[in-house]
């Protein structure tokens, strides 16, 4: 026979709420120091970006180091496959990061007289994470492209 | 945000080429989730928007967010159609705009 205590509570209830206060206490503690961004939110923020159209991998190349030594600066290119000519270039490119306090890096926009979709910058990773670039092209279909990086030292304060 | 932001852009190009533009300025790019020694929130002050235009049409813009590393670079290209004006602009969250202009010469 199971043994309840007086709330009505079986000793696998009292368990249970024990793990789950233990988990709430652990995420609280993430909450005070900084918000995270999650694959989730990473995503959430993409689609936000690129207004409901679907996403297919490809054509989008991201360029970053297999192992990062310090995330402060991190070098990135970007290539899109595309003609770039009036009639069919690249758009938009948003970058996102599922690791960081925030998930957005940074988003472009460009135009035909780009010539040549490829741009290169430097970011910040407080992690090991995956980088996600979306090319949203002038016929409104999206491509992306993930890459994973190694952080050894964070670059994001904290 | 005060020094001034360096620029590389080819003096010279032939007609329909595509050259490459390399920018760089200094920006310490505050993320706001840094404390400073009392615990206190360093707040949030980054350059948020870069625009390169040519001839007053845009080429490229960027809208930056905290995770670009401190004194933002890009490298990117533009196809040269006709002798001009390169215009540059950053802005950042304390409301400051600085720009940088280069010529080039198409042939």
């Amino acid at each position: 026979m199971r043994t309840k205590d007086k709330n009505g509570l079986g000793r696998r209830a009292v368990l249970k709420g024990a793990g789950l206060g233990a988990l709430a206490v652990a995420g609280a503690g993430l909450t005070v120091r900084e918000a995270q961004a999650t694959p989730e939110t990473a995503a959430k923020s993409l689609a936000k970006h690129l207004g409901g159209a679907t996403a297919k991998e490809g054509k989008v190349d991201l360029k970053l180091p297999e192992i990062a030594e310090n995330g402060r600066t991190v070098p990135v290119t970007i290539t899109v496959d595309s003609p770039m000519t009036d009639g069919d270039y690249v758009k938009a490119i948003h970058v996102v990061a599922d690791g960081n306090p925030t998930p957005e890096m940074i988003s472009f926009v460009l135009s035909p007289n780009a010539g040549k979709a490829e741009i290169a910058t430097r970011v910040r990773l407080s992690k090991t994470q995956n980088v996600i670039a979306a090319a949203v092209m002038s016929d409104g279909s999206v491509y992306t492209g993930t890459k994973q990086v190694k952080v050894t030292i964070g670059g994001c304060g904290g | 945000m005060s020094a001034k932001p360096r620029v590389k852009v080819p003096k010279k190009a032939a007609k329909g080429d595509i050259i490459q533009i390399k920018t760089l300025i200094s920006h310490k790019m505050e993320t706001g989730t840094r404390k400073d020694k009392n615990g206190n929130v360093i707040p949030r002050n980054i350059i948020n928007k870069f625009v390169c235009s040519f001839n007053g049409t845009e080429i490229l813009s960027a809208e930056l967010f905290p995770s670009v590393a401190a004194n933002p670079y890009f490298a990117f290209s533009a196809r040269a159609t006709e002798s001009g004006t390169f215009e540059f602009a950053w802005s950042d969250d304390d409301g400051k705009t600085v720009t940088a202009t280069e010529k080039i010469t198409v042939s």
